[in-house]
């Protein structure tokens, strides 16, 4: 089973990079782009078929490690 | 005093920050690696500034879970005094001994330059070398330095005194100019400028001299 752990900035968080890149979407002449806003990916190979087990122990991973809450939200997606 | 240095895998201040405590204190501080399990007879820790495990995930994250770290919250919960020097600071916030986080410096560039701060608490063991809304000027080399915490914390901060040091110009976009912080019970310091850098005229000053030299001062 595998996990994808979507990590984004907070609302209200500064995000410089998003910035920088809508600032380089907009000189490429795509208009009318806003809000962008950079997270990251994580994917991670579980040994669980359960798919409820292999959720609880992702979540785990993300408050541990994965994302820091003072500035991060995420989504936990399982995908077979 | 027996003051300690961790070093994690990439830390790059570790023998700046040894040389700076023994200058001030004539004591060469333990050096211990970050995969160690314990710490040494010792009542005062620094976490160096460097770049540990490559700022990979987020500044400070792994190094926040090495094995060492166990060893060093529980020290600082019972009243140790622990120092985090810019990737330092960065490891404090990730494993809460200090609230907020350090996000990317707000103008994208990394920041290398001697900063203006102001002492604005001279009543931590970390800053009484200085007078109270001293200024004093420390180096800064950082790409992750832009303090940030909700308004609730910023105003708990700012109401304890608890900022102690706060940019004169702002190098990174941090909330309220915040470039060091103490925790609650004050035993617990993160900046992101880099007092052991300069404690040699031939280094560019002695503020850095004058600050280590006030900490062991308060704790003699």
């Amino acid at each position: 089973m595998k996990a994808k752990i979507t990590i984004t900035l907070k609302n209200g968080v500064l995000d410089p990079q998003g910035k920088a890149i809508e600032g380089a979407l907009s000189g490429l002449g795509f208009d009318g782009t806003s809000d962008v806003r950079q997270g990251k990916v994580i994917e991670v190979k579980l040994n669980e078929s359960d798919e409820a087990a292999a959720r609880a122990k992702v979540e785990d991973m993300c408050k541990k490690l994965l994302a820091n809450p003072v500035m991060e939200n995420y989504a936990i997606e399982i995908l077979a | 005093m027996k003051p300690s240095v961790i070093v994690f895998p990439a830390s790059n201040c570790d023998r700046d920050a040894a040389v700076a405590l023994e200058q001030a204190s004539g004591k060469k501080p333990a050096m211990v690696w970050h995969g160690e399990a314990s710490l040494p007879d010792t009542d005062f820790i620094v976490l160096p500034g460097g770049f540990s495990y490559g700022d990979y995930l987020r500044c400070g994250a792994m190094a926040g879970k090495s094995p060492i770290m166990s060893a060093v919250i529980e020290k600082a919960k019972a009243g140790t005094p622990v120092i985090g020097i810019c990737n330092g600071f960065q490891i404090l916030c990730e494993t809460g001994l200090l609230p907020g986080a350090l996000l990317r410096n707000a103008k994208l560039n990394f920041v290398c330059r001697t900063v203006t701060l102001k002492v604005e608490n001279n009543q931590s063991m970390f800053t009484s070398g200085f007078e109270k809304n001293a200024y004093v000027d420390f180096p800064v080399a950082h790409h992750d330095g832009n303090y940030f915490a909700d308004d609730e914390t910023l105003n708990r901060l700012d109401g304890d005194g608890r900022v102690a040091l706060r940019y004169v110009d702002n190098p990174n976009g941090s909330a309220r100019n915040i470039a060091g912080i103490l925790n609650d019970a004050g035993n617990v310091f993160g900046l992101m400028p880099h007092p052991e850098r300069v404690i040699s005229p031939l280094l560019g000053g002695i503020d850095g001299t004058r600050f280590f030299k006030g900490i062991i001062d308060a704790a003699a």
